[in-house]
């Protein structure tokens, strides 16, 4: 473990001083799953920690008819534990529920997830389906910024020097709209995403009225796959549009070859996990 | 929480129910702090990333990885470790199906596999297999193949819904 | 269990008493190698190397030395200098030489994570940071990671003096010729040409296997004081005291009566806590401070730099006539050592082709260093991977031949008194027994269901070890007995132990107290490991027993008055005398216990004992599974684990000793694998990427505890805790050609293989 420092935030205003004051090598102390190991591993240099689980905003979940607010220090076990969560946002419950073991889960969180930026992290094609926008405050106010655009690349994202995220919002989703998230891991828990994947159809009957397709660990960052997603919108869903989805999703992929997964099989596994939460989702969209 | 000099700090804290007061190193995780400060040496480092789950304890009543928190964190929290377990009275129920169901060989995974197992016990009294199993899959024993702790955790279960 | 008639009936034996030392486990008061603490101590730390194969041009410890709080630095220069030799290890042996060359490298490093140098810090954090401050010039070399590759003319060569030894009849070795292949041995059995002359059907298939980890949870460790009188004192997890006693001597070159060794509770070993690694670090940092040291490493350390298993490869040939009679087999087999000779490949030699009658058959094996961390013992030692090749290839033939797999392994089974791999004849074993229990098991014989599943078995042999083992036992007034052990106690040894003791007294368990003591406080032991701490010690136990009856009986004589020959010791643990007055004398043990004191004394008994007869162990595994095709994910639907146990002492504990070994073969055959990069640099040292099985992997595995004793121990034990490990890799192979009709030759079969084989090429 490097040598830093640990100081606790007791309200947004004096985190973002605390970042601001902390530069570059401050960071956020949110689960602590991520940053604990990499300070300990010195893969980054971390001088100081400022906790932001001693804030009751950051701490706090809400529900309501405009969408789900999710705080940044809120542990996973909370969110998949919700049960209107795990009927409303299924995905979200679906990936948050197998992010590390159990005991990773009382800890760990979907900001953290998001900040950490890693190309394989789980919840956020989640995210990127379910429209999720990050509530940035920061020296010079508060920003709102969409999932999509978070990330920049491993392990790094757009927060500028003292800004931090302090929620998550989910919109709420359209009528007979469903959601599905899966990843292919080699052991059955406790492993890196080789690829992972999410899917949202609204559907009107038989036909897609819109389609939302994310895919991760396949790209520097998780892919928005927009082909797939055309390949679904203002068609009836049948095995032909969830294969050409599903052809897209792999045209898309740009992965590499790594101890975790090689090309061809990230590949094609983009093209199975595409198609198996297509199918979930539409399932959902019509129940 | 008070700063001294350095990096030292002094936590205020309760483990295992006791308010305690101690000087541990700002860079310490608690499992260090537990281990090689406190002298509570029932949580094992077997990994020191979150993976093996040896360090398990409860931090404000939830299941975590005590080599994935900082020692700093728990000022102010309430912590229980394996050793806070069992009771005057005798061995927990969990621990008593353990020794039963001969649910150790080497025994360095047990006490993260208790603590665990407790607090999914105490969360889902009636866990099926493939609950239980999921549940425990961030604890890696290497010597048993689980199955004997699996038919514990499911023997503790009936022991305590009696 | 299924059990031959000539088992007899017990009555602690068999039965399934809660282990003595269980409490102390499940309260976390059980205390580790990892758990020592010593008043002012100090926390030691290990540099290590970045690279696959460099010299070490330059170490400057200055900095690192001037850093508040650090009190010492070692490299290798402020080790002894010590000759080339063989040190036995119990399983296995070791050079010196090359054993300190491993704790601390000299002019070169041989593997990425190499150890370089080491500090003792006042703080574990502050001597983390005094590595970052030894400074050290590498001058980097070309590695070798692969077996084969280190075999070829003009591969990196990683010592410049290694010749290879010849030990195969008629060879000779080129003493000048430098190389990475330590030795080639061949084991020779009737007449090669002769026997596939005669083959109706000849098969030959080339196999590799990974380098495996034994993944104990418990890291590496040790805590050492060396105090001003050069005595030294050294508490660590360890399967063996009086091994690291004596491999500590050879390389410190301290007498062994100047060092303690105190065993620890050990959390895991497998075969990977016989070697040491950082003992004489941690002793050389506390002469230096004047300082008790402790130190562990992390799991990247361990990972990097504690022996795995070799990775092989091998080609086997089998002969047959069509009817099955299997006529002639040769298998190749080459074992990467690590950065230093000594792979398994010996063991692995005999084993190959152990469970098969096969007249005319020769294996030829090679021990052969490449830029990897030094290979330690695992689990039946070269079992694993010689066999794994042999079952596959038998799997392959008797679909050839269109022969039941069993049907085919019972036709060729080897049994009492047929010849094994150096011509020696077998005691009594019970490969039949198990085959036959396989064959008529109701998993064997239930129909398999569903799309893309499939069935596999295979067999496994290993031999168990003998080795020596010491204990005293010593009696209270009470009537209860202190067991004194010399074996670390990893799963359950300390119960099994005192069992016996308890049979042989007609006592009962809680009467009986086990204590594992260090290198002052008992006879020579042996390390626990080679599946023979039940076996020897429980002779150890029922020589005391025995050597205690004997002495009550006489004690009880001398009180009664009677001669000894009219005093008997009832199984019941009653002594009995000669009836007096219509009335029959008798005097239970506590009773008896109770006036030792004043009738001469109390009694005390030690034994240390030897004994090569060691049953070996013979298991076979069944398996079902289901592959899917589109992910190629492996789901293990039902596991049963068939084996000759000989007696089962514990029960429970043995059934614990086959599913763990089980679930590690399991992970050897899916996921579990090293992953170097070009460099020779470790990819996955941890735990998330080395990917061992996780509790929801696994089914319930259910074991058959076939007991045929042991004849060559006093209550049949065989040793039962290393075969399990054997067959799992063929027998899932053999699976998933049944599941998805593709033979695979290489272990791991992880999804990746399984997609790549399943996919259309590129
Ligand atoms: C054993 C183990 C298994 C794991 N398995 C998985 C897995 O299956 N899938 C997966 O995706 N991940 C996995 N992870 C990684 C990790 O648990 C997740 O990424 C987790 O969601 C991180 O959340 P956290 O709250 O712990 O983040 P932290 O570690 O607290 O923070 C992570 C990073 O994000 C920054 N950060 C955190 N919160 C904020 C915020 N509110 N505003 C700005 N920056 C912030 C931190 O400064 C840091 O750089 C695993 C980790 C471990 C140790
Ligand atoms: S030591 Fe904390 S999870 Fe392994
Ligand atoms: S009992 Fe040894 S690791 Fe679980």
């Amino acid at each position: 473990m490097q040598a830093l420092k640990y100081a606790r935030a007791a309200s947004v205003d004096e985190a973002v001083k605390m970042l601001r004051e902390g530069g570059p090598t401050a960071r956020v102390l949110a689960g602590g799953t991520d940053v604990i190991v990499q300070a300990r591993e010195r893969r980054r240099q971390i001088e100081l920690f400022v906790d932001i689980k001693h804030i009751d905003e950051v701490m706090s979940m809400r529900m309501e008819p405009r969408g789900l607010t999710i705080g940044a220090g809120v542990p996973l076990y909370k969110i998949y534990g919700d049960a209107q969560i795990a009927r409303h946002y299924a995905a979200l419950a679906e990936s948050t529920r197998v992010i590390g073991g159990t005991a990773i889960q009382g800890r760990a969180t979907i900001g953290g997830n998001l900040a950490n930026a890693s190309p394989a992290a789980d919840s956020i094609p989640a995210l990127f389906v379910l429209g999720a926008v990050a509530t940035v405050a920061g020296p010079n106010g508060r920003r709102e910024v969409p999932a999509t655009q978070f990330c920049t690349g491993p392990g790094v994202n757009v927060l500028l020097t003292g800004e931090f995220i302090v929620s998550i919002f989910f919109p709420a989703l359209p009528a007979h709209t469903g959601t599905a998230w899966e990843r292919f891991i080699p052991r059955n828990e406790m492993d890196i995403a080789v690829t992972n994947a999410a899917a949202m159809l609204t559907m009107n009957g038989e036909t897609v009225t819109e389609a939302r397709i994310a895919l991760g660990a396949v790209a520097p960052r998780t892919l928005y796959v927009e082909a797939a997603a055309a390949a679904l919108a203002g068609k009836p869903l049948t095995d032909a549009s969830i294969a050409a989805a599903a052809v897209a999703a792999r045209d898309a992929a740009t992965p590499i070859d790594d101890m975790r997964g090689s090309i061809k099989q990230r590949k094609h596994l983009s093209g199975v996990l595409v198609e198996r939460t297509i199918r979930r989702a539409a399932e959902r969209a019509r129940a | 929480m008070t700063t001294t000099s350095s990096n030292r700090i002094v936590i205020n804290t309760t483990i295992n129910g006791e308010p305690i007061e101690f000087l541990a190193d700002m860079r310490d995780s608690l499992l260090e702090a537990l281990r090689e400060r406190i002298g509570l040496r029932g949580a094992k480092e077997g990994c020191n990333n979150g993976n093996c789950g040896a360090c398990s304890v409860m931090l404000n009543g939830r299941l975590v990885n005590s080599c994935c928190v900082m020692a700093a964190e728990i000022e102010g929290a309430e912590v229980t470790t394996i050793e806070g377990v069992a009771s005057a009275e005798g061995l927990h129920p969990v621990q008593q199906a353990f020794l039963e169901e001969a649910a150790l060989q080497c025994g360095i995974c047990t006490p993260g596999f208790i603590v665990a197992t407790k607090a999914l016990l105490d969360e889902h009294p009636h866990p099926t297999e493939e609950e239980a199993r999921f549940w425990l899959a961030g604890n890696l024993c290497r010597c048993t193949g689980y199955d004997k702790i699996i038919r514990a955790v499911l023997s503790a279960a009936d022991t305590m819904a009696k | 269990m299924v059990a031959t008639p000539e088992k007899p009936t017990y009555k602690v034996i068999g039965t399934r008493p809660i282990r003595p030392d269980g409490v102390d486990k499940v309260t976390g008061r059980a205390e580790f190698g990892i758990d020592t603490r010593l008043d002012g101590m100090l926390y030691g730390a290990v540099l290590r190397s970045p690279h696959a194969h460099a010299r070490i041009k330059r170490i400057d410890t200055s900095k690192a030395q001037a850093l508040p709080g650090v009190k010492a630095v070692v490299t290798s220069a402020d080790f002894p200098d010590v000759e080339s030799g063989t040190l036995d290890l119990g399983e296995g042996s070791a050079n010196p030489k090359w054993l300190v060359d491993n704790v601390l490298a000299s002019d070169k490093v041989l593997y990425h994570g190499h150890a370089v140098a080491a500090v003792a810090a006042t703080d574990p954090h502050v001597a983390e940071d005094a590595l970052a401050l030894i400074e050290v010039e590498y001058e980097p070399l070309p590695a070798v990671l692969d077996v084969r590759e280190a075999m070829l003319d003009g591969a990196p060569i990683l010592h410049d003096d290694l010749r290879t030894a010849e030990r195969a009849e008629g060879m000779h070795a080129d003493a000048t010729k430098r190389t990475n292949v330590a030795s080639h041995l061949q084991l020779k059995k009737g007449d090669l040409e002769v026997g596939f002359a005669a083959a109706e059907v000849v098969i030959e298939r080339e196999y590799e296997t990974s380098m495996f980890h034994q993944g104990y949870i418990e890291p590496q460790n040790a805590s050492a004081f060396w105090n001003k009188d050069d005595e030294l004192t050294v508490w660590t997890s360890t399967q063996g005291a009086f091994s690291v006693r004596d491999q500590i001597s050879a390389v410190l070159r301290l007498p062994v009566s100047q060092i303690k060794v105190v065993p620890m509770e050990i959390g895991g070993g497998f075969g990977g806590k016989i070697s040491i690694y950082l003992e004489p670090v941690a002793a050389v940092l506390s002469k230096k401070s004047g300082r008790p040291v402790k130190m562990w490493m992390s799991r990247d350390a361990v990972f990097q730099g504690t022996g795995p298993t070799s990775a092989t490869y091998s080609r086997v040939r089998i002969g047959a006539k069509r009817d099955g009679t299997i006529v002639a087999a040769h298998a190749y087999l080459a074992f990467e050592a690590g950065a230093y000779p000594g792979s398994p490949v010996g063991a692995g030699a005999q084993c190959a082709f152990a469970p098969y009658d096969i007249a005319n058959q020769v294996v030829d094996g090679y021990d052969v260093v490449v830029n990897g961390p030094k290979t330690s013992a695992y689990r039946a030692p070269g079992a694993p991977a010689a066999e794994y090749a042999v079952e596959a290839t038998i799997n392959e033939l008797a679909e050839q031949l269109g022969i039941d797999p069993m049907e085919l392994r019972l036709k060729n089974a080897s049994r009492e008194g047929s010849a094994n791999a150096v011509g020696a004849p077998w005691p009594k074993i019970g490969a039949q027994e198990v085959m036959l229990a396989v064959k008529n098991h109701p998993h064997y014989l239930s129909e398999l269901h569903g799309k893309d599943t499939g069935r596999g078995v295979a067999l496994g042999f290993w031999f168990n070890g003998g080795m020596e083992s010491s204990s005293t036992a010593t009696i209270n007034a009470d009537g209860t007995v202190m067991l004194i052990l010399g074996s670390t106690d990893i799963g359950g040894t300390r119960a099994s132990l005192a069992m016996q003791l308890a049979e042989t007294l007609g006592l009962t368990m809680d009467e009986i107290k086990p204590h594992v003591v260090d290198t002052d406080s008992v006879g020579y032991t042996g390390v626990t490991g080679g599946s023979r701490t039940t076996f020897a010690g429980g002779w150890v136990a029922y020589e005391l027993g025995m050597e205690i009856r004997r002495q009550m009986v006489e004690r009880a004589a001398q009180i009664w008055g009677v001669p000894v020959g009219q005093v008997a010791y009832g199984e019941d643990g009653v002594i009995v005398g000669p009836v007096e007055a219509g009335n029959e004398r008798h005097m239970r043990f506590a009773e008896l216990a109770g006036k030792l004191a004043a009738t001469g004394g109390m009694i005390s008994v030690s034994s240390t004992q030897r004994k090569n007869t060691a049953g070996p162990a013979f298991a076979g595994h069944i398996v079902d599974l289901h592959v899917d095709r589109e992910t190629g994910k492996v789901s293990i639907l039902r596991y049963t684990a068939v084996q000759d146990v000989g007696t089962a002492i514990h029960p429970s504990y043995v059934e614990g000793q086959i599913q763990g070994g089980v679930a590690q073969g399991i992970g050897m055959a899916l996921n579990e694998e090293y992953v170097y990069d070009a460099e020779g640099r470790l990819r996955n040292a941890s735990f998330l990427d080395y990917r061992m099985p996780v509790a929801n992997d696994l089914p319930m595995i259910e074991t058959v505890l076939v007991e045929v004793p042991n004849p060559g121990h006093p209550y049949g034990v065989r040793g039962v805790g290393e075969v399990p490990i054997v067959p799992p890799q063929a027998a899932i192979r053999n699976a998933l050609k049944d599941a998805i009709g593709v033979n695979f030759y290489r272990t791991p079969v992880s999804p990746r293989v399984i997609l790549d084989a399943l996919l259309p090429a590129d």
